[in-house]
């Protein structure tokens, strides 16, 4: 790489070692505290691989078991226990985490960032995967693994009908691992979204991060519903609260439609991580830009939205109405639409360029072949006659097996191959790669393919052993060798993933000629990704630019020197257009995403072996860490200078930076606002985030809410559910005493916090008329904030302390009232609408005694000095949580009340 | 599908011509030797069944077209040497193939598709048999409330009447187990707190076989059931026969869970319950 003549290789290698100095991880087992995306995102890739090998050796023991008619190899509590963790294997911790591992990994790369918009969060989602994962494989250990099935339908998920602790590890250990898929997603959108380098508009962005967007938006909102579900049956096994059981008003198909709320779009969450592997690799084996860019990105979100409108297909067979199975079968084949747009796409982009035949285009090969010959069963599906016959069959099991390997790991591993060189340096075997393909190809196809057939000629799923003489014996045996013929591939694959790291010839910069910045940087990567970030002009920069790797590396593009103080940071940029408007300055290296994931485990576990004491002191330490994390990370000073900035460039600001072409020019005249700076900046002079309207921080907390938000929508959909569809029951006609007080006294509390912590924030941001607008973007904002600073800066400090203090209060109070409803209804283990109301009751009791601690923490940060005009971040977050939080618990109340109207 | 279902469909409904649908007959006959077995979907003796199976047959072939187009498609890209097509092309391409035919296919697919759930439907106003059909853990309570003395509860069989339209209802016991006879239609879930109805009609008296397809628990995979169809007055003969064995008999039905160990062979039944069981069956 000849570095441009100013800056020759001598100052981009002095460059390289400032910024290794401020980003490299702790030696040694230290290294647990990393929280760098590249390492965050191999432990989640590698620990996905381990559970992905586990669970092929469940599949192998399936296999061997079913190979015969009346095989004594394995009984059934040992073959429900092994399909049950084979299917929760493979999705909860395999499929998802492994692709977020490749997001983590991948995103702010190909983004031209330096790292995530939270690296302390990736670190504590990984550890809680890890934490849940072990939960679920120790109870296989032990051997009391979940035996139910992995969709665990109640009432045989019951504790009536499986009493040990099989389900709990289950739910406990599924719900700790959704946690950490939830957290990944909060950091991914907030990353796509915000994060990105100068001048990548959404329209510039690499078609990847639109498909990551998409599925961790998904994951916002189609998880929750499952987390809901998990804790409402754990709720029912251990206190006895019936929300499932018939017998006391409750319904098993509530359980049913959350499961699949959850579950179908699942598969599409999948999907669209591994489709956008499968549009990246196209272009650039094809050697031309993607045909139809836009249309692939709207095809990405019309799936993601539509595929919230398909669960019920789940169901044809339970009995539900006849007009809502048309529905779902109509738009379950409509799901068809945007995945063809999609495969026309690709094909038209092979067709436009001069595709070259290289070891990932065989997986991607096969990827089109078994995609869609998945995607046409699920046509055949979506028919409801058809669905009587194949459902909870072997079809449904060849099926969903076209689609998942099919859909998710043939891309997946066509990105292995791509991405290797990537993460190693080194270039894989095309031979050795060719042979592990077509064993896995040929291995999948006998196994799956006569299963179809199997599973019409009658052999239902998830049974253990059959008799001969129902024409079963030869598919299975056929079905049994493919799977080891699979597993064979597997192996070879593997193989070659090792030896290509020992042996493999050294990878060349950028070695597939790919387009996008991920290939700019050097491999294996330097813990800072890249030594300045590059203004873009298109969707494949380097294709536009040749030179820019090399410009970059020299650290002529923006933030191109090592942050003060060895810190970490990285560009904010404006949702839409991708103009600079900050810098995001990230943490080092922490413990206490450890130490939370601990505390939380210990949680979990607590609640597994329920002592509940032990599972609230786990709770409080928990939420303790997390206080203590907000201390450190917030604008104080715990990262970099970030503390220690006096005040906002009086003029200049981003404009004048992002005015121009992107490469400043040396001695041009951009403001030092700060000493020390070794040279010509670009985006130096950037305010920090925690001035902006886009800090992380913020939108971190829209996107967490919105979650929050879909857990009650669930409950508020199992209210409705229970009262009017499950035959039988009404709620009262009148509400018990006691509680019309209690919801007296709750909704003015709740408005009273909701408006205390609104003036808070009103005093904290200076009077401004919308504190919230001081994004960076205008220079204006802070100046306003200063002038206002200057003028009341510590008795504003202090009436915004004193709102906080009084929005404490009020959260306290209508978290007693509401406590005081919860106690007056109906007792929870006797009817579903008592354990309903009473779990509504509940989700309220909890936003306020949140809120009530978020307001006390911010009211400690306002006296502690760290809210200011300018630094008016926290006291807004906390007062977007007590708007929530108030029209939470307003809608619950109306919820309880309405019946009784 | 655009290529199959039409002309498959026009087939089917006796519309196409003569040699065209012994040739196909031909084909079916062939296929479905390959795939026929006591609970084979594939092998109807009803029209629910034979339905569907009919459109799995005409899906298939769709399917394998569209398939090996789209594989066509793609390796064509690596085959031409001609000269690279350009956007618009890849315009008309995603539009049309990934707009205008999935919509043709997935149109007719539901035009032909949908009426062939029909013959699985109860009707209200049906003259039908009926049959009450409890599930439990791992077995099926059977009794027939038209029936003088059918109130009794059997295990396991159904007896109905041949040609005759059976109004099955299921409803269950524990846990949600599913009704599935493959060779007389699609199957119905037993859900606790539910009765769901399922329509039966078998064509001719003979013994058709079917399985709990719901996971239920342990003894899953042993929770088999029987119709067996019988000219219609051979059935009142038999289910009275039924009924004086059963009186002599000890009762069946809420011992048997009891008295069922998980593992044991199906068709194995307790004592009490065996009385139930016809002889000639």
């Amino acid at each position: 790489m000849a570095g441009p003549p100013r800056a020759g290789p001598a100052a981009a290698l002095a460059l390289h070692r400032a910024l290794q100095r401020g980003w490299r991880n702790p030696p040694g087992w230290r290294s647990l505290s990393a929280v760098n995306h590249t390492t965050v995102g191999l432990r989640f890739i590698a620990t996905a691989l381990v559970f992905f090998l586990l669970g092929g050796v469940l599949a192998m023991l399936l296999r061997a078991q079913l190979a015969a008619p009346g095989a004594g190899f394995l009984d059934a509590p040992l073959y429900n226990q092994i399909f049950t963790m084979h299917g929760t294997v493979m999705m909860f911790l395999f499929a998802i985490p492994m692709l977020e591992g490749y997001a983590l990994y991948l995103l702010p790369k190909m983004l031209g960032a330096r790292d995530l918009a939270y690296p302390r969060l990736g670190a504590y989602a990984y550890w809680c995967y890890l934490f849940g994962g072990l939960i679920l494989v120790g109870g296989l250990a032990a051997g009391v693994a979940p035996d139910a099935g992995w969709f665990m339908y109640t009432p045989l998920s019951s504790a009536t009908y499986s009493p040990g602790i099989n389900s709990d590890i289950w739910l406990i250990g599924v719900t700790f691992s959704e946690i950490s898929a939830v957290c990944g997603a909060v950091e991914l959108v907030v990353t796509i979204l915000t994060q990105r380098t100068a001048g990548m508009s959404l329209a510039r962005m690499p078609v990847f991060a639109w498909y990551v967007l998409a599925a961790a938006a998904m994951i916002l909102v189609g998880f929750p519903p499952l987390i809901l579900g998990s804790i409402l049956l754990e709720l029912e096994r251990a206190l006895g609260w019936a929300f499932f059981d018939p017998t006391r008003g409750g319904d098993p198909l509530l359980w049913q439609h959350l499961f699949w709320m959850f579950g179908h779009p699942e598969v599409y969450i999948i999907f669209l991580p591994a489709a956008g592997v499968v549009s990246t690799l196209v272009p650039v084996f094809a050697r031309h830009p993607l045909v139809g860019y836009g249309w692939v990105v709207g095809s990405a979100v019309v799936l993601a939205v539509l595929s919230f409108a398909l669960w019920a297909h789940h169901m044809f067979v339970a009995g539900i109405a006849r007009p809502a199975q048309t529905f779902f079968s109509v738009a379950s084949m409509l799901i068809a639409l945007p995945t063809a747009v999609q495969f026309f796409a690709w094909i038209a982009t092979l067709w436009a360029g001069r595709p070259v035949w290289r070891l990932p285009m065989l997986y991607l090969a096969g990827f089109l072949a078994v995609f869609v010959a998945g995607g046409l069963t699920g046509v055949m599906l979506a028919l409801v006659p058809f669905n009587q016959q194949a459902h909870d069959t072997h079809f449904v099991v060849a099926h969903l097996h076209y689609v998942l390997v099919g859909g998710m790991v043939f891309p997946l591993l066509a990105g292995v191959y791509y991405w290797m060189p990537h993460v190693t340096g080194r270039m894989p075997s095309e031979r050795l790669g060719a042979w592990g393909f077509w064993l896995i190809f040929a291995g999948f196809n006998a196994t799956f393919l006569v299963m179809h057939l199997t599973g019409l000629m009658g052999m239902p799923r998830r049974i253990h052993t059959y008799d001969d003489g129902l024409g079963w014996a030869g598919p299975n045996l056929l079905s049994s060798v493919g799977g080891f013929v699979m597993a064979a591939g597997f192996a070879v694959l593997l193989l070659d993933v090792f030896l290509h790291a020992r042996v493999g010839r050294i990878a060349p910069r950028n070695p597939w000629g790919a387009g996008t910045l991920e290939w700019a940087m050097a491999t294996p990567p330097p813990a800072y990704n890249i030594a300045s970030q590059p203004r873009v002009q298109g969707r494949d920069p380097l294709w536009d630019e040749p030179a820019l790797a090399a410009q970059m590396a020299a650290g002529r593009h923006y933030l191109g020197r090592a942050a003060q103080g060895g810190g970490r940071e990285t560009l904010g940029v404006d949702m839409l257009t991708g103009e600079p408007t900050h810098r995001v300055q990230l943490p080092g290296p922490s413990w206490l995403p450890l130490i939370a994931a601990l505390a939380t485990g210990g949680f979990f576990l607590a609640v597994l072996f329920k002592s509940y004491w032990l599972a609230a002191a786990g709770a409080l330490a928990a939420l303790a860490l997390f206080l203590r994390w907000a201390w450190q990370g917030g604008s104080q000073g715990g990262d970099g200078a970030a503390g220690r900035l006096p005040a906002l460039p009086a003029r200049g600001g981003p404009g004048s930076a992002a005015a121009g072409d992107g490469l400043p020019q040396a001695g041009a005249d951009l403001p030092h606002a700060w000493e020390g700076l070794p040279q010509a900046c670009a985006g130096c002079d950037l305010p920090p985030h925690h001035v902006c309207r886009n800090a992380p921080g913020w939108w971190g907390t829209v996107y967490a809410l919105v979650a929050d938000g879909t857990v009650l929508a669930s409950l508020l959909f199992g209210y409705v559910y229970l009262w009017v569809i499950t035959p039988g029951w009404r709620p009262p006609d009148s509400l018990p005493a006691g509680a019309a007080p209690a919801m007296a006294a709750a909704a003015p509390a709740l408005a009273a916090a909701a408006a205390a912590a609104h003036f808070a924030w009103r005093a904290a941001a200076g009077g401004r008329r919308d504190g919230g607008r001081a994004s960076a973007g205008e220079g204006e904002g802070g100046r306003h904030g200063k002038g206002g600073g200057q003028a009341g800066a510590p008795q504003r400090t202090a009436a915004c302390a004193a709102w906080l203090a009084g929005a404490c209060v009020a959260g306290l109070a209508a978290a007693a009232a509401l406590s005081a409803l919860a106690a007056s209804l109906p007792p929870a283990t006797v009817h579903a609408y008592g354990a309903i109301t009473r779990a509504l009751a509940g989700y309220a009791v909890l936003h306020a005694a949140l809120g009530a601690v978020m307001a006390g923490y911010v009211a400690c940060r306002a006296r502690a000095g760290f809210v200011s005009a300018e630094r008016s971040l926290e006291p807004r977050v906390a007062r977007l949580w007590w708007m929530y939080s108030a029209v939470s618990g307003l809608a619950v109340l109306t919820a309880l009340w309405l019946p009784m109207a | 599908m655009a290529d199959g279902t039409g002309p498959a469909a026009a087939r089917y409904h006796g519309r196409g011509g003569r040699a065209c649908r012994t040739v196909s007959a031909c084909l079916l006959v062939l296929l479905a030797g390959c795939v026929r077995g006591p609970l084979s979907a594939l092998d109807p003796a009803g029209p629910a069944a034979e339905s569907v199976a009919r459109l799995w047959w005409v899906m298939a072939a769709g399917a394998g077209l569209i398939l090996i187009l789209m594989v066509a498609l793609g390796a064509w890209a690596f085959r031409r040497g001609r000269s690279r097509c350009g956007e618009a092309l890849g315009r008309h391409l995603i539009l049309g193939g990934g707009l205008v035919f999935p919509l043709t296919v997935l149109g007719l697919l539901l035009a032909y598709g949908l009426p062939a759930g029909r013959a699985s439907l109860p009707s209200a106003g049906e003259q039908a048999f009926r049959v009450n059909v409890t599930a439990h853990q791992w077995w099926w309570e059977v009794s027939y409330p038209d029936v003088a003395g059918g109130a009794r509860r059997f295990a396991d069989e159904i007896h109905i009447p041949a040609g005759v339209p059976v109004h099955v209802r299921i409803a269950s016991n524990d846990v949600i187990h599913s009704f599935w006879a493959p060779r007389l239609g699609g199957k119905l879930d037993a859900v606790p707190g539910r009765v769901n109805v399922a329509r039966l009609l078998a064509d001719r008296p003979g013994v058709y076989e079917g399985a709990c397809a719901e996971f239920c628990g342990v003894d899953h995979a042993r929770m088999r059931l029987r119709v067996i169809a019988h000219e219609p007055e051979e059935l009142q003969r038999q289910l009275r026969a039924m009924a004086e064995q059963r009186v002599a008999g000890a009762p069946v039905g809420g011992q048997r869970t009891a008295n069922w160990q998980p593992g044991g062979a199906h068709g194995q039944v307790p004592a009490g319950a065996a009385a139930a069981r016809p002889e000639g069956g």
